[in-house]
């Protein structure tokens, strides 16, 4: 029995997929600079499905939450990126470790792998939209391609910063009603997690002069 | 009672910020009075665990047995780095070393915090939040010394933690899922809902998040293929933080896993998540086992002793034998003192040879005559000899094991075990019980001995503490703590 999808589960859907080419267009970029406008793009679509959410199932609370998500994510967040390539004065992203066309080739792969392995999970709830969830899985998981084929602090922070988008579509479609204090604490834990990461990107460029990676491979055994 | 834990979480942060602006010498004294107030507070919440199934300040904090046995682990360590952190700083004078100063201070003490909100909040993304702010703090002090060794340690472990919370997230995420199906669409995210409705989880959604959550925290807690992290950051953080790594943020890690572990046995039946753990266990154990017996740098072979002893607790928990499951919880106390002491010591050696490279340190016993000695007994705690606490727990873990019908897999745990005390014991005697070197070879290499003399009383005591609660713990354990772990098992719903 295949009901018609709701509206509220086309539009999950609909943001769910744009999050994820989003996710495949970054992959592809090769200047770091619109690696991040890429980003910015991404978390405004997310934080447009949060006002979505909020409207249309008159949760007030998620209109608190998606502005707060938007100053960060779509201002704070790419804001604090774009000056340190600025200091940096680094354009282009470091060299992958595979050509774009397989990379990809894998995060296709992988994103198949992921939307089918949620998709499948047989959890019939009338509310809350199966397929955005499964989507979500699959930018998780092409997040983790692109941390792990770019070579340069920058990609792979970003990398971290989009797998929390993909997260965050997840749990505005299957768990909007998580108490707001739980969402806040987790933009909270956003906000530090990128100081913190903007520290020892700084502290990393300070010391090597380049935001690659691949001077960082003393450690080992 | 609950005015207890408004205390707890409140005072090691206010420290925490104070030490900012508070001169050095000043924040040495009250880091110790914080860590020492936090460890007695933590064990007069003992008795009332034990007594109440839980106790509440609202519905953001609340503690029952289990989470009081993670509490007292913490609190311990936090007491102890803080005195074992006043010998072991030397700053440089002037005002570079008033700021490394100042920074390390706030950050042992906001780190602390972070380890003790983590058991004390209620609800599955309160944990996260804690233990995701445990993650920042860290890989800021794991960069703290500014080499370049700490700077790629630093970026692996902010990197790939954060990718394992990521996933942790996403488990939790899925987690309300699996609750919305029995409780509606919004409703409160405590242990106590979660646990009481969990018989009516959708069990493919609760397999899922409990799996993601193996994987996500898992990473923190340093279980293979996800340790990667681990010998890198413990080996390049200064000495005080290696032990909070170690000692705590594991087993906080290992905490959360238990949260997850509680709800999926009332879906599941326990096979599946025993089964999960049994495998990320094992693979645990044998790569610590074997990266023991090839190691130079002390401190990393400290940090892969701790993926042997994570290992050897998420093995504990797949025999599922209510023994088993009270010595996994005493392992966590007992590791947390021994590897606490452990890395006190290593502390000490490498301040005295100016060197973590094991094949430049020799005569240590000679040159340390306090401390080494007492790191040689850590190591043999390490290796779960008795008197030590750890005997008694993997003797609890294995003798469970035993009784279960896969019993091969308690003959394996024996023998990696043994291999792994085989790495241990052969690198310290080398270094430690070796004469001293008094003259350079010939050719100008070899080492040196440094003078006999301690580095400072504040690392002999910090050390005197661990080993002394490592004797109460193997030799008798106080009957309270006792009750606690049997408490602490049931609610993990063993001993049923």
């Amino acid at each position: 029995m295949h009901a018609v999808p709701s509206t509220y589960a086309g539009v999950a859907d609909v943001v769910a997929v744009l999050v994820l080419l989003t996710e495949f267009a970054m992959l592809r970029a090769p200047l770091l600079r619109s690696q991040v406008k890429l980003y910015a793009f991404q978390s405004l679509v997310v934080s447009g499905l949060a006002v979505y959410v909020a409207a249309s199932r008159h949760i007030n609370e998620l209109y608190a939450l998606a502005l707060l998500s938007f100053v960060l994510k779509v201002v704070l967040v790419p804001g604090l990126v774009l000056r340190l390539l600025r200091e940096a004065d680094v354009d282009l992203a470091g060299s992958s470790v595979l050509g774009v066309a397989s990379m990809i080739l894998i995060a296709l792969g992988v994103s198949a792998f992921g939307f089918f392995t949620v998709g499948s999970l047989q959890v019939h709830s009338i509310a809350l939209p199966t397929t955005a969830l499964a989507i979500a899985a699959a930018v998780v998981l092409v997040a983790f391609v692109l941390i792990i084929l770019r070579a340069d602090v920058v990609s792979q922070a970003i990398g971290f910063f989009s797998l929390e988008n993909g997260v965050s579509v997840a749990s505005l479609v299957v768990a909007a009603g998580l108490p707001l204090v739980v969402e806040v604490a987790f933009l909270f834990d956003l906000l530090v997690a990128v100081v913190v990461f903007g520290v020892i990107m700084r502290v990393h460029h300070g010391r090597t002069k380049s935001l690659s990676t691949e001077e960082l491979d003393r450690l080992k055994g | 009672m609950s005015s207890i834990l408004v205390v707890l979480i409140v005072m090691p942060f206010v420290v925490g910020v104070a030490t900012i602006f508070l001169p050095v010498g000043i924040s040495k004294i009250l880091t110790v009075m914080s860590g020492a107030t936090t460890f007695a507070l933590a064990l007069t919440l003992v008795p009332a665990a034990t007594a109440h199934t839980q106790i509440a300040v609202g519905s953001l904090l609340r503690v029952d047995a289990l989470s009081v046995v993670f509490l007292v682990a913490t609190a311990f360590l936090y007491g102890a780095t803080a005195v074992f952190a006043g010998g072991y700083l030397h700053l440089a004078d002037g005002p570079a070393g008033t700021r490394y100063g100042r920074r390390f201070y706030a950050g042992l003490n906001l780190f602390c915090w972070s380890m003790v909100a983590a058991p004390l909040v209620n609800g599955l993304a309160l944990l996260w939040v804690a233990i995701e702010i445990t993650t920042v703090i860290s890989a800021l002090l794991v960069a703290i010394d500014d080499t370049d060794g700490a700077t790629e340690a630093s970026w692996k472990y902010v990197l790939i933690a954060s990718l394992g919370l990521g996933i942790a997230l996403l488990a939790t995420i899925i987690m309300y899922y699996a609750g919305t199906t029995v409780f509606g669409s919004a409703y409160d995210f405590s242990y106590a809902k979660l646990l009481a409705g969990a018989g009516r989880f959708p069990p493919d959604v609760v397999r899922l998040a409990f799996v993601l959550a193996v994987l996500g925290f898992g990473t923190k807690m340093g279980l293979v293929p996800v340790h990667t992290w681990l010998p890198d950051a413990h080996s390049e953080a200064p000495t005080p933080v290696s032990a909070l790594l170690s000692g705590s943020l594991l087993a906080i890690s290992f905490y959360a896993i238990l949260r997850y572990f509680q709800i999926a046995v009332r879906t599941l039946g326990p096979t599946f998540a025993r089964n999960v753990l049994l495998i990320f266990g094992l693979a645990s154990l044998l790569l610590a086992a074997l990266y023991l017996l090839s190691q130079r740098d002390l401190k990393r072979l400290l940090a892969y002793s701790s993926v042997e002893h994570m290992g050897i607790l998420a093995i504990g928990m797949s025999f599922g034998a209510p023994i088993a499951v009270v010595g996994v919880l005493l392992h966590v106390l007992a590791h947390a003192a021994a590897k606490g002491t452990a890395f006190f010591g290593a502390g000490s050696v490498v301040r005295k040879f100016a060197t973590k490279d094991m094949t430049k340190i020799r005569g240590g016993i000679g040159a340390l005559p306090w401390s080494g000695p007492m790191l040689v007994a850590a190591v043999l705690a390490l290796s779960a000899m008795p008197p030590f606490g750890m005997f008694r727990s993997e003797f609890l873990i294995v003798s469970g094991g035993l009784s279960d019908p896969r019993d091969t897999v308690a003959a394996v745990l024996v023998i990696l075990v043994t291999l792994a005390f085989f790495g241990l014991s052969w690198f310290t005697t080398q270094t430690m019980l070796t004469p001293d070197v008094i003259s350079v070879s010939a050719d100008g290499t070899g080492v040196v001995t440094p003078p006999k003399g301690e580095v400072s009383a504040w690392i002999v005591v910090a050390m005197a503490l661990g080993l002394v609660a490592l004797v109460i713990l193997g030799v008798h354990p106080p009957a309270q703590l006792s009750q606690l772990l049997n408490h602490a098992a049931r609610e993990l719903g063993a001993l049923r």
